[in-house]
């Protein structure tokens, strides 16, 4: 396969950087592999602005996509992402109930692997499932978003949109303001982004921060707090805000979602607080008038319809990087 | 009748008679029944001999704190393995918790539980009968009918005595047995849905982690309960610096009050958890490295008494899946000893200490009732187990006698294995290398 001529820009050959075979978690990534995913994600833009936006670098190679929870954009920017590199995409689609029913995770995996997948891609709501494949399939497993664990293709194609528009994170200040505790995005972000040399400020009520990451359990250097949203956002180079699931109320730990707005929305007088040329981020699907305001979402700072697009470059070069990468 | 038994030349250690050193201890008819210190040979010339020469050679080991699973959950564990377990480990008293199915809050059960040990059991087997009716912490069990048929102690364990009230009437009820109340010590509405210890760990993983807190507030109340009614509390698997702060003030006081650790918490913390290894699942949660600090200080200030295994037999399936579905529990029989030799190894404990918690102490909580147990006395049941202190061993869970091969630990390497346990003077385990010859 003439892969290397299709794909102009030629990444550097995987096995000198890259030492995964399965994509986990974001806080095992080097800086250099992230750099690497990030300079294949250009070539594969490249491929994207194309009039016929594909090449056969995967071509006889098997996605199936495993979705325990509901997805719009991941599931769909995967599947667009293998076929665009000649894959054959499947999908299925298991309620989380099955699994309450005894159909053992364990079981649905290794019948993946003996269909002949060669990656899989879960997402499933419960923290570390994907980790069992580790165990029990050869196929890569790439993580798709795990209980409030990890959603590390989400954190990638984010920090690539902010380094587009930025360059080096090196410094950066970046404000995540939001339901932090339930976050797999918040987390693989705080990881992707320090790794790669950015300030992270979390802005949350203290309720929904989890412990260990600030005030007296602080642990990481690069990482504050700060619940005061205006004074999170002073001169802060880009901002993501975090769907706030409505069940929040419900469990105790916020008063109401209308003292959550006063608080925590993401509006424009607040913005203004940030730097003018501020990126605002959010990982979709938004909840407009809750976490964020309308403006602000489809204002002009706003690069949300970005990520969407980054999205399926990212998917294309960890597919590209994971089916050239040696088995461990 | 079995020819009397020699075991010579091991290292003699029985902290109870401030006994450590070389000597040969004499075993005829289920008892001890000389002790002879130095190259002293015994009365008795007809006997078979087992050299223990470079061995330790102590009480056989009592666990106040184990989970045998029988009735209800025979997939799990039964009283014919979960006992050849504990031989293996050099266990041969266990007292088991009675949350079975049915549990053990009524003589039926417990005799149930008895009448199995006897027939099918290896080593003494001590039921715990429940605090309350089914375990549902509403209205106290008959605790007179469960005394008189031998529980050694009440708990509800797996759960808390919840409601303040039942607590409260549990430890002033059981004065008049003077058994003591073993509370699991856990604010429910502190855990509910959590996975493991909270902290930057449980925040890494994402998974809904327990505050330390959740146990301190429990002891803390417990403590104050035994305080108002005088009843005799003994505090479950304590994980926590706080509550070992707690216990050691109420100890101060003068309230009557003892308390356990377990080897999974004297020696490993929150760290074993990344990857998900649900084997490493257990309640209380594996705790911070200034926990396990603090508990290897309350062992040695005798703030905690003893060391118990709770040893939780599952099956790997129900360990095999996704790390919030799988139960809580450790099997720990089979690598107490040598988890533990660590600690001596490292000299953070001294062998006496160690044997002394394993044996003496968890005894005198026991009481004198079941007869003369954790001590090698001329005349007490000849129940002894043999160990090498620094054999390197790695575990392997096929080997392992319990049906719950749910274990941290397995593939690592430990120093300290456990080469022969006597109960009643009967060899009921017995590592290849160990050879008995006639004299």
């Amino acid at each position: 396969m003439r892969t290397g001529q299709q794909i102009k820009t030629v990444a550097p050959k995987p096995t000198e950087i890259w030492r995964h075979h399965h994509i986990l978690d974001i806080d095992d990534f080097s800086r250099e592999e992230i750099e690497f995913v990030f300079q294949t994600t250009r070539a594969m833009k490249e491929v994207l602005s194309r009039p016929i936006k594909r090449v056969p670098a995967l071509r006889g190679k098997t996605l199936i996509t495993l979705f325990y929870e509901p997805s719009t954009r991941t599931r769909l920017s995967f599947e667009l992402a293998a076929k665009n590199l000649g894959a054959d995409a499947a999908s299925l689609s298991a309620p989380a109930s099955s699994v309450a029913k005894g159909e053992s995770l364990v079981d649905t995996l290794s019948t993946l692997q003996a269909l002949g997948a060669d990656i899989v891609v879960m997402r499933h709501p419960q923290s570390g499932a994907p980790y069992i494949a580790t165990k029990y399939m050869e196929a890569s497993m790439v993580n798709a978003g795990d209980g409030w664990h990890a959603h590390p293709t989400q954190a990638l194609l984010d920090i690539y949109t902010i380094q587009e528009h930025k360059g080096d994170l090196k410094g950066l200040k970046v404000v995540i303001v939001g339901d932090i505790m339930h976050s797999r995005v918040a987390r693989s972000n705080i990881w992707g982004l320090t790794t790669m040399g950015a300030e992270v400020t979390l802005c949350c009520p203290p309720t929904l921060l989890p412990t260990g990451l600030g005030g007296q359990h602080r642990q990481l250097p690069q990482v504050s707090i700060e619940h005061d949203i205006e004074r999170a956002l002073d001169g802060a180079d880009a901002v993501m805000a975090l769907r706030l699931q409505l069940e929040r109320q419900r469990s105790g730990l916020l008063p109401s979602t209308r003292e959550y707005i006063q608080l925590y929305q993401l509006n424009q007088t607040r913005l203004a607080r940030a730097k003018p040329d501020a990126l605002v981020l959010h990982p979709g699907p938004v909840n407009e008038g809750v976490e964020i305001a309308s403006a602000v979402a489809h204002g002009p700072q706003s690069v949300i319809n970005e990520q969407v697009t980054n999205g399926v470059a990212v998917r294309m070069a960890l597919l590209y990087i994971l089916a050239g990468s040696p088995k461990q | 009748m079995t020819k009397p038994l020699l075991i010579k030349d091991g290292r003699i250690i029985d902290p109870g008679q401030k006994i450590d050193e070389v000597g040969s201890l004499l075993v005829a008819e289920g008892k001890i029944s000389w002790l002879g210190k130095g190259k002293a040979g015994p009365p008795q010339a007809d006997c078979d001999v087992l050299n223990a020469q470079g061995l330790i050679v102590c009480p056989g080991f009592i666990d106040l704190h184990c989970h045998l699973r029988q009735p209800g959950y025979e997939d799990k564990e039964t009283i014919a393995s979960g006992t050849r377990a504990a031989a293996r480990g050099g266990f041969t008293t266990v007292c088991c918790m009675p949350n079975t199915n049915p549990p053990l809050d009524n003589q039926t059960t417990v005799e149930y539980v008895k009448s199995r040990a006897a027939s099918e059991g290896v080593v003494r087997v001590l039921p715990i009968g429940c605090i309350s009716k089914g375990r549902k912490g509403e209205e106290l069990a008959e605790m007179g009918d469960l005394a008189a048929s031998g529980v050694i102690a009440f708990s509800d364990d797996g759960k808390p005595a919840l409601n303040s009230y039942i607590m409260r009437q549990a430890l002033d009820y059981s004065r008049a047995f003077d058994l003591v109340i073993i509370d699991h010590c856990e604010d429910t509405a502190l855990t509910e849905g959590g996975q493991m210890n909270e902290g930057i760990i449980s925040t890494r993983l994402g998974l809904r982690g327990m505050p330390n807190a959740a146990e301190d507030i429990i002891v803390a109340r417990d403590l104050a309960l035994a305080q108002l009614t005088g009843g005799r509390l003994h505090i479950a698997h304590t994980s926590t610096e706080g509550a070992v702060e707690l216990i050691r003030r109420a100890k101060e006081k003068g309230i009557k009050v003892t308390a356990e650790a377990t080897p999974h918490h004297l020696t490993l913390t929150e760290e074993r958890l990344i990857g998900y290894d649900t084997n490493a699942k257990v309640y209380p949660p594996l705790r911070t490295e200034r926990d396990v600090q603090a508990l290897i200080q309350g062992i040695k200030d005798n703030t905690i008494d003893i060391i118990a295994t709770d040893h939780a037999p599952h099956t790997e399936a129900d360990k095999l899946c996704e790390f919030a579905f799988a139960p809580f529990g450790i099997s720990g029989f089979e690598t107490a000893l040598a988890s533990l030799m660590g600690l001596v190894h490292n000299e953070q404990l001294t062998l006496s200490t160690l044997i002394a918690k394993l044996t003496g102490k968890p005894a005198k909580i026991i009481g004198d009732k079941q007869g003369r147990l954790g001590t090698l006395a001329v005349g007490a049941p000849a129940d002894v187990t043999i160990f090498d202190p620094s054999l390197e061993w790695t575990v392997d869970t096929k080997d392992f006698a319990s049906k719950g091969r749910n274990t941290p630990l397995s593939g690592e390497k430990l120093k300290g294995r456990v080469m022969a346990t006597l109960y009643q003077g009967k060899l009921v385990y017995k590592d290849d290398s160990i050879k008995v010859k006639e004299r």
